[in-house]
């Protein structure tokens, strides 16, 4: 909303200058956006001047050597304007003036005369359209020097508030007026629209018009007023200026007429030549579906069964409350006019103007629900001026299609409340004064005030802490306000074990050198093609939106792959030689994936947020679960000159994973298994208590290339899963200090086929309760071992808890090993 | 006897001192003390000598004995010494090399970082940290936040929707977590909910995917002042002593009343002027700059969890919200909110 300053000043004068307004606005509620001017930067130097004569320059055809008189003496001006004419009242920049733009007017010779100044047209003061040429002031009255800020609004400055949507009052000059005489209490004039104007015209309203609304639900009110006898012309001079500074453009008297009552009211008014509806006949009714009109922006506009639409008996003529047709516009030809001054369903409105992508001034203040009062306002201030301005006849009498007008709402406001709610006492003559202000009436009632809401404030105001906030604001909340805290007991912050985990798993991330990145949750629907995951995987199946902001990110991730190799890529593209990345993040799915469904029978408890399952009586609609996945290309450490430098491998990443899982005090199950985007033969599942956690592998060599990688390794897994069966901080005592521990080493020869997995399995169940840990430290294949065989070196770890492991106790279990290991093909080696 | 074993300690003493080496030490202690040693076969051979010499034989071989041994062994400590000396000479490097590189050590990205900032200063005021779906009912992201279906407020937020059910949407602030919390839980209440939302605007200044902290307490008298004196300490612990919160009317459908929050600008100490006397370019000259926004939760809201426990008669209280983004922008002098989400690593590694 574009306020001009010195339209403001006319109903409430705060007496400061507009930057300090803007500043007390901004801390009462409406946010200004900027100060900005209209028209010349300073009205220094502009002077209202009388042209004494105008005759042809001596050297060129199309310019004028003009006399002006400008107060302080006879000046010679060129002027290349073909309208300037002796006798003429114009607005002229003097030597030392700055023009809008920055252009300084100087002495100058045109075409061998001197010219000692400017006569200025309206688009050059930035005052409105103007006729071509100059533009001619009303000369009566008006002497020569009179400093032309006193005559037109020039270097105006402008208000450009931030309206916030409840307050549609202050969608008017008026609103904003009241609005700066609550919170300055600086005077505030009458309400314009106290007077209404004479009737003089022939006849009777009805006699030339009549209104059917058979869409009362949509259309609370609707009136009409009749004038005949208007005279089409362009708007004076100090109109123009004020709707030019208010952002509108000057279209001819009718339509500025209803432009300008708008500005100043929040009400839209819509004119139509009468002359061009038959009958006078106006209907309003909801369209058929599919039917079509022209709107005043030569655009066809398509409506459906819920648009409102002003009809004459040929069709619609009009978008109710949003945009007028071209049947029945006002021309230059138009002699009477019907205005219409209604109101409209707030809701229907905005969704009609959303549904054809249409906003208007006026559909942006009907949606937000006008109260049908304000009609009556702007039939009667425009009646003034339309009879004013257009030397038209107001014919007695206004249509009023009246649905139920609102009573005026009555609220209590409980003195206990005020200061309960916001922990500040304000004197009760202080808040009915403050209500007053803003058009409220109260009237004491012990501690309490009864409130009577103005119809300006109808909507915005329902309860009573609604008046409360009214009060609060007025009051001034940056001043008075204390600063305290809850003093509400019970309190005990803290994070769940699942948040403390998390964090300690990124932090293990981190110092085993891997970078943190926030990835994009949308992705492009052809991701999963990259990744070679077929159409039938339920990732290939995200959540899609229905309004992308692009083809590439319209579908959710269902995996943070796709977003860590994006990053990967970019990375390397601008240089880097290496990356190390992960993401601690979300997926969104439509099908549970395995091992997060709610089983009772599992052993698997979700946990909570982290698996999707959020707080709250209804389920999430998509199942989120918390993710970790992690990323690398080439080295994890540099090359140097004592070697180094090989690019992560499998066994590189299956290490960090390790390590991430040993600090959660958790041992991972890792199996063979195949991915579409991992390599066949070096891809893995990971599960943790014998449930799925994820997968790891390296990258299959054609998902590398679709990212412009020669090779990468990565994995992912549900953070969930890793923190269920996490012992972290649940930990009891073992006592490995007492008793010695017994180390021995085995060399077990075995078919290559057999997995290390399998070979550590069959030695720790024989191995008995004795048994501790077998660790794998060394794989030996060779010639010697014959085609087919591989050789394993574990160290083994006996120990008991109770006493000293005897030679006879660990021989014993050392025998039990080697009769399973024989079982699967493994022997010792010699 | 005696003059012989004199000889001996005499040829002794002055081999063991010129020994070059340990390996000649050695044999010097085989000659002289060794089982064929001579002083060996004296001091044997004692019992066999007149009884008035016994004593004097034997107590100048033992004299002797000893005194060669400690020469050895003194003699063994310099040549060792010296041995080590230069053995480690040989072992010298060239300690100008670069070291061998350290295993990078890796960046916890800058949202992560602030937001856990955030969570740990309100943990410290007594709240708890909750989380709420990203894809969402229409009803907690608007209907229960006291937006009503055909509310112009719902046009406040560019909205992304769910192809397969138009009830379904990406959540446009972390608000709708309030709703879920207070379902879950009776009042008092005091919990902050960080999390990504979406909203359908993309340039330098809007990113179609940001961060937000939303923050609810709820109970029985917390006034608007409390929130005063909340948002004081959180602004503080982020932005560091001396700031102060400033609150500023303004309108959101899901508190009433409701205000935009700025702080004191820490560049120019919200003076508006730096100490050159330029404008400071931070706050623009108005020695405050806009965080987020709060407000007493509405009714209506409370309205919708009433059964709950959440009387709007009986309790009351306030919730915020804030940008992540936008405070480590402030914090951290980043100038586009596009370069959170670019993850360029030589960013990322800026941000220890
Ligand atoms: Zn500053």
């Amino acid at each position: 909303m574009r306020v001009p300053y010195s339209w403001l000043r006319e109903y409430c004068d705060p007496g400061i200058e507009p930057g300090e307004l803007a500043e007390r606005l901004a801390m009462t509620g409406t946010e200004v956006e900027r100060v900005g001017t209209v028209g010349p930067p300073s009205a220094e130097g502009f002077v209202v001047g009388k042209v004494l004569s105008a005759e042809p320059h001596p050297n060129a055809d199309r310019l004028r050597v003009c006399a002006v008189d400008t107060g302080d003496g006879e000046r010679t001006i060129v002027c290349g304007a073909a309208n300037v004419a002796a006798g003429q009242t114009v607005p002229v920049a003097l030597p030392g003036a700055t023009l809008p733009g920055g252009h300084k007017i100087g002495k100058a010779k045109l075409r061998g005369v001197e010219s000692a100044g400017m006569i200025c047209a309206a688009t050059e003061l930035e005052l409105g359209e103007g006729p071509a040429g100059i533009l001619v002031l009303e000369g009566d009255g008006l002497v020569a020097g009179t400093p032309l800020a006193e005559v037109l609004p020039i270097a105006e400055s402008v208000l450009e508030l931030e309206v916030t949507p409840n307050r549609v009052d202050c969608f008017g000059v008026y609103g904003v007026a009241r609005e700066v005489h609550a919170i300055s209490d600086a005077p505030l004039s009458a309400e314009p629209w106290v007077e209404d104007a004479a009737a003089a015209g022939e006849g009777e309203v009805g006699d030339y018009a009549s209104v059917t609304v058979e869409a009362p639900e949509l259309c609370p009110r609707f009136t009409a007023r009749v004038f005949t006898g208007v005279r089409i012309a362009p708007s004076p001079a100090w109109l123009q200026a004020r709707l030019t500074a208010a952002g509108q453009r000057p279209i001819n008297n009718v339509v500025d007429i209803t432009n300008y009552v708008m500005l100043l009211t929040a009400q839209p008014l819509h004119a139509f030549d009468l002359d061009k509806v038959p009958d006078g006949a106006l209907t309003v009714r909801t369209a058929a579906d599919g039917e079509k009109m022209k709107t005043l922006d030569d655009v066809e506009r398509t409506f459906d069964a819920e648009t409102v639409l002003v009809c004459d008996r040929n069709g619609p003529s009009g978008i109710a409350g949003i945009m007028g047709g071209q049947t029945s516009e006002v021309s230059d030809e138009t002699t009477s006019v019907l205005l219409e001054v209604a109101t409209w369903n707030g809701t229907n409105i905005l969704r009609t103007s959303r549904m054809l992508s249409l906003r208007s001034e006026a559909s942006s203040r009907f949606e937000k629900q006008l109260h049908p009062e304000l009609c009556g306002r702007a039939q009667r201030i425009a009646s003034r001026l339309i009879i004013e301005l257009c030397g038209a006849e107001l014919v007695p009498g206004t249509i009023d299609v009246a649905a139920e007008i609102p009573e005026p709402r009555q609220l209590r406001l409980r003195g206990e409340r005020v200061e309960g709610l916001l922990g500040m006492a304000i004197e009760q003559a202080d808040q009915r004064a403050y209500l007053g202000r803003l058009g409220f009436t109260a009237e004491p009632t012990g501690d309490d005030l009864e409130v009577t809401v103005p119809p300006d404030r109808h909507y915005d105001i329902a309860r009573e802490v609604d008046l409360i906030e009214e009060v609060g604001r007025i009051h001034g909340l940056d001043e008075h306000l204390p600063s305290t805290l809850p003093s509400v007991a019970g309190r005990v912050g803290g994070l769940t074990p699942e948040q403390r985990l998390r964090r300690r798993t990124e932090d293990a991330l981190r110092d085993l050198g891997f970078d943190e990145v926030v990835g994009w949750s949308f992705t492009d629907p052809a991701e999963p093609g990259r990744l070679r995951i077929s159409a039938d995987d339920p990732r290939a199946d995200g959540v899609a939106l229905s309004n992308p902001l692009s083809e590439d990110q319209s579908v959710m991730r269902t995996t943070l792959l796709g977003s860590l190799l994006d990053v990967a890529q970019r990375n390397l593209a601008r240089g880097a030689d290496r990356v190390a990345l992960f993401e601690s993040g979300r997926v969104y799915l439509t099908t549970p994936p395995t091992g997060l469904q709610a089983d009772p029978e599992s052993a698997f408890t979700p946990v909570g947020a982290l698996c999707g399952d959020f707080v709250g009586d209804r389920a999430a609609p998509a199942i989120e679960p918390h993710r970790i996945g992690c990323l690398a290309v080439g080295p994890l450490a540099a090359k140097s000159w004592r070697g180094g430098g090989e690019p992560a491998d499998f066994f590189a990443l299956k290490g960090t994973l390790e390590g991430v899982a040993g600090l959660l005090g958790l041992e991972l199950s890792v199996e063979p298994a195949e991915e579409p985007f991992l390599h066949p033969g070096r891809s893995a599942h990971v599960s943790v208590a014998g449930e799925p956690a994820g997968w790891i592998g390296e990258l299959h060599l054609l998902v590398c290339r679709a990212w412009d990688l020669e090779a990468a390794v990565a994995f992912e897994v549900d953070l969930a899963a890793l923190i269920a069966a996490s012992p972290a901080g649940e930990e009891t005592f073992e006592d490995v200090a007492t008793f010695p521990a017994v180390y021995q080493d085995l060399a077990v020869v075995v078919p290559t086929e057999i997995a290390a997995a399998r070979l550590r399995e069959a030695v720790l169940a024989a191995g008995g309760g004795l048994l501790h840990a077998a660790e794998v430290f060394d794989v030996y294949e060779g010639e010697q071992l014959g085609e087919g065989r591989k050789s394993l070196a574990m160290q083994l770890e006996f120990r008991a808890a109770d006493r000293t492991l005897t030679d006879d106790e660990v021989l014993a279990q050392r025998a039990a090993i080697e009769a399973e290991l024989s079982k699967i093909g493994g022997s010792l080696r010699a | 006897m005696l003059e012989r074993i004199e000889e001996i300690r005499v040829e002794g003493s002055a081999a063991i001192e010129a020994a070059a080496g340990t390996a000649e030490l050695e044999e010097l202690r085989v000659r002289y003390l060794g089982r064929k040693a001579e002083l060996t076969a004296i001091l044997r051979g004692i019992a066999e000598l007149p009884a008035e010499e016994r004593g004097k034989v034997g107590g100048s071989a033992n004299k002797v004995r000893k005194e060669l041994e400690a020469l050895l062994e003194s003699r063994a400590e310099i040549l060792d010494a010296s041995e080590l000396e230069s053995q480690l000479a040989e072992d010298r490097v060239d300690v100008t090399l670069p070291g061998a590189p350290a295993r990078p050590v890796g960046h916890i990205h800058l949202i992560t970082r602030t937001t856990r900032q955030i969570e740990d200063v309100m943990v410290g005021l007594g709240y708890r940290v909750m989380e709420g779906p990203e894809v969402e009912h229409d009803y907690y992201n608007f209907t229960a936040l006291n937006h009503p279906p055909g509310h112009p407020a719902r046009m406040l937020q560019d909205t992304f929707y769910v192809q397969s059910d138009p009830e379904v949407l990406l959540r446009t602030h972390t608000s709708p977590v309030q709703i879920r919390s207070m379902e879950a839980q009776s009042p008092p209440i005091f919990m902050i909910a960080p999390g990504k939302v979406y909203r359908r605007d993309s340039d330098a200044t809007h990113s179609p995917m940001f961060h937000q902290v939303e923050g609810l307490a709820i109970g029985e008298g917390i006034t608007l002042a409390d929130l005063q004196g909340t948002l004081d300490e959180m602004l503080r612990a982020i932005f560091g002593a001396g700031r102060k919160a400033r609150m500023r009317p303004h309108f959101f459908p899901f508190t009433e009343p409701s205000v935009e929050f700025d702080v004191s600008c820490f560049q120019c100490e919200g003076t508006g002027t730096l100490v050159d006397g330029a404008r400071c370019n931070l706050c623009k000259g108005i020695g405050w700059i806009e965080v987020g926004g709060a407000g007493m939760v509405d009714p209506n809201v409370l309205g919708f969890v009433e059964s709950n426990g959440y009387d709007p008669e009986r309790v009351q209280g306030f919730a915020f919200g804030m940008g992540v983004e936008r405070i480590a922008m402030l914090r951290h002098g980043v100038p586009d909110l596009r370069r959170f989400f670019d993850n360029d690593v030589r960013v990322l590694e800026q941000f220890a």
